[in-house]
């Protein structure tokens, strides 16, 4: 049995098909991405499968219960972190904590070594406001009160938006450190290189789901040839470089734009055919889940 | 150098003992798309603040083009433009009347305003939806539109501040082909940000820790002084070594 079995789940709010018809599954122990932009369907779907929302069709178990027969036994065994916190803020740290404990009726002596690895960076802090903690502070009380339960299935929606570069990294260790102890995570996130961190992912986009594999795997099936271009002016290079001979595809990537071209393609007639562009540099490059997602999205 | 279209010198600004920008310094060149990093409470925000003309500098100079930070914040105001992570853009306004709406606040007269919407929407090919509500268009379209009207009054310097968070990849390299187009006419762009990616798109980066610029160069050249791969890296590398929290 999975974790998570979906079946072609659909969900609209008026004319707009937030989840449309997506069909998959997690493993148990599984740290399992939804990778997309605001609009995907994310959020829509995290509230279907912690029944808070009913789907218009399809059905969904999570361990092993209906979404909609068995709501009431969902609830105490998922964990949701929303993205938008949604703690007491008037409450402090250690106050938050019991209040969610008495809430399943779970205690939080013994759920201490599984929240651990997340309480400990706040418990020095346990006794100030949930209000006053900075957003990485938050997050993680949100994530021990997700926890307080002991679920099987973590959902968490977003948690990483709007966190600097260093917690996010930091939130990533502690997801590892959980899965390790035999949790399924479902994360979402809009950030493409969190992707990595994940065992699979499903790239999505206003409401379907664009594929599913490993990230790795999801990067080989871009089967082209890429390259990264850059020039003084890299407007000038992008206009020019999009008429070339055998260039399918050219967008920004940073500091390169990203050529992606096929067999008629050859470096060094492009760059006779560029002609003037000062500065013109051309490498090979590898291809990344950004690009593998600007493909599915064409 | 009338190049220089942001220059400070040992900006510094305290709320009573705590030194929240601490004796910056750098310059910004016209044309330039100059990103503005730092963790959680370096101080970004704060800095952001006063070349905005938003708030004093407590000691050090500055100016933006070419108005003093200490004394013309008001000159500073009315001479940039600032578009927010937060579409600021009014909903229920058509598109037309939201060019209109800046417009005015900016002091353009109508005939200017008629002038330079139209030619605005044109650039973006985006005629036939003058009379549509912004709240009805999809979010890449609000996001340019954002940008343009935040360029409405021609200003030399533009301010953004996580201008793609949440984006979809292809619309996220449609907004930055639009900077390449603005930045290749002489404006220049100052972006905040927290997605390292889009630090990737600046032609210079400065990062911030404790209230200090650790850090000011190309994206190539602080990857190759970090010896890292990626911005990410970069930024990792000099954030944990803050002492201040979030």
């Amino acid at each position: 049995m999975s974790a998570i079995e979906i079946h072609n789940l659909s969900k609209c709010f008026a004319k707009t098909k937030a989840v449309d018809n997506v069909s998959f599954c997690v493993e148990k122990g599984e740290l399992f991405g939804l990778i997309g932009p605001d609009g995907a369907g994310k959020t829509t779907l995290f509230r279907l499968l912690t029944t808070l929302l009913n789907p218009d069709s399809g059905n969904a178990k999570v361990d092993g219960c209906d979404i909609v027969e068995d709501y009431i036994a969902i609830r105490s065994r998922v964990g949701y972190m929303p993205g938008r916190f949604s703690l007491y803020p008037d409450l402090t740290v250690e106050e938050n904590l019991q209040f969610f404990a008495a809430l399943f009726g779970a205690d939080v002596e013994e759920s201490y070594e599984l929240i651990a690895p997340v309480y400990k960076h706040i418990e020095p802090f346990r006794a100030r406001r949930a209000g006053k903690l900075s957003g990485g502070m938050k997050q993680k009380l949100a994530l021990s009160c997700a926890l307080i339960h002991r679920p099987s299935v973590l959902f968490l929606d977003e948690p990483t938006t709007g966190v600097d570069a260093v917690s996010r990294s930091e939130f990533w260790d502690m997801l590892a450190c959980l899965k390790e102890k035999g949790l399924t995570i479902l994360v979402s996130t809009p950030y493409m290189d969190e992707a990595l961190r994940c065992d699979r992912i499903a790239l999505c986009n206003e409401g379907r789901v664009l594929c599913i594999d490993t990230p790795k795997e999801i990067i080989r099936r871009f089967e082209r040839k890429l390259y990264g271009i850059s020039a003084k002016s890299m407007f000038r290079l992008l206009e020019k470089a999009r008429k070339a001979t055998g260039v399918e595809d050219c967008y920004p990537f940073g500091e390169k734009h990203h050529l992606v071209v096929n067999d008629k393609f050859d470096v060094e007639s492009f760059k006779i055919e560029l002609g003037d562009i000062e500065g013109l540099q051309i490498v090979s490059v590898e291809s990344t889940i950004e690009d593998m997602f600007i493909k599915l999205m064409k | 150098m009338n190049d220089v279209v942001i220059s400070v010198r040992e900006l510094t600004k305290c709320f009573g003992d705590f030194t929240a920008v601490d004796h910056i310094s750098f310059d910004v060149h016209r044309g330039e798309i100059f990103g503005f990093l730092g963790a959680n409470g370096a101080g970004k925000t704060t800095a952001m603040r006063m070349l905005c003309g938003l708030s004093y500098p407590t000691s050090g100079t500055g100016s933006v083009v070419g108005y003093d930070v200490m004394h013309e914040g008001d000159k500073i105001k009315r001479s940039i433009g600032y578009m927010s992570q937060r579409f600021s853009l009014y909903n229920d306004l058509t598109v037309w009347e939201n060019m209109f709406l800046f417009a005015g606040i900016y002091g353009l007269t109508k005939k200017e305003t008629e002038k330079r919407a139209t030619e605005l929407l044109a650039r973006l090919n985006f005629a036939s939806e003058r009379d549509t509500l912004v709240g009805s268009l999809p979010l890449g379209w609000k996001q340019k539109l954002s940008f343009v009207i935040a360029t409405i009054h021609r200003p030399r310097v533009v301010f953004l501040d996580e201008p793609t968070g949440g984006v979809d990849p292809i619309t996220r390299r449609q907004f930055w082909e639009m900077i390449y187009e603005a930045t290749e006419e002489g404006t220049t762009i100052f972006v905040t940000t927290h997605y390292m990616d889009e630090a990737e798109y600046c032609s210079r980066v400065s990062i911030m820790v404790d209230g200090e610029v650790r850090a000011l160069d190309t994206p190539a050249r602080l990857k190759k002084q970090f010896a890292t791969d990626s911005m990410d890296g970069v930024f990792r590398i000099l954030a944990r070594g803050a002492h201040r929290g979030e």
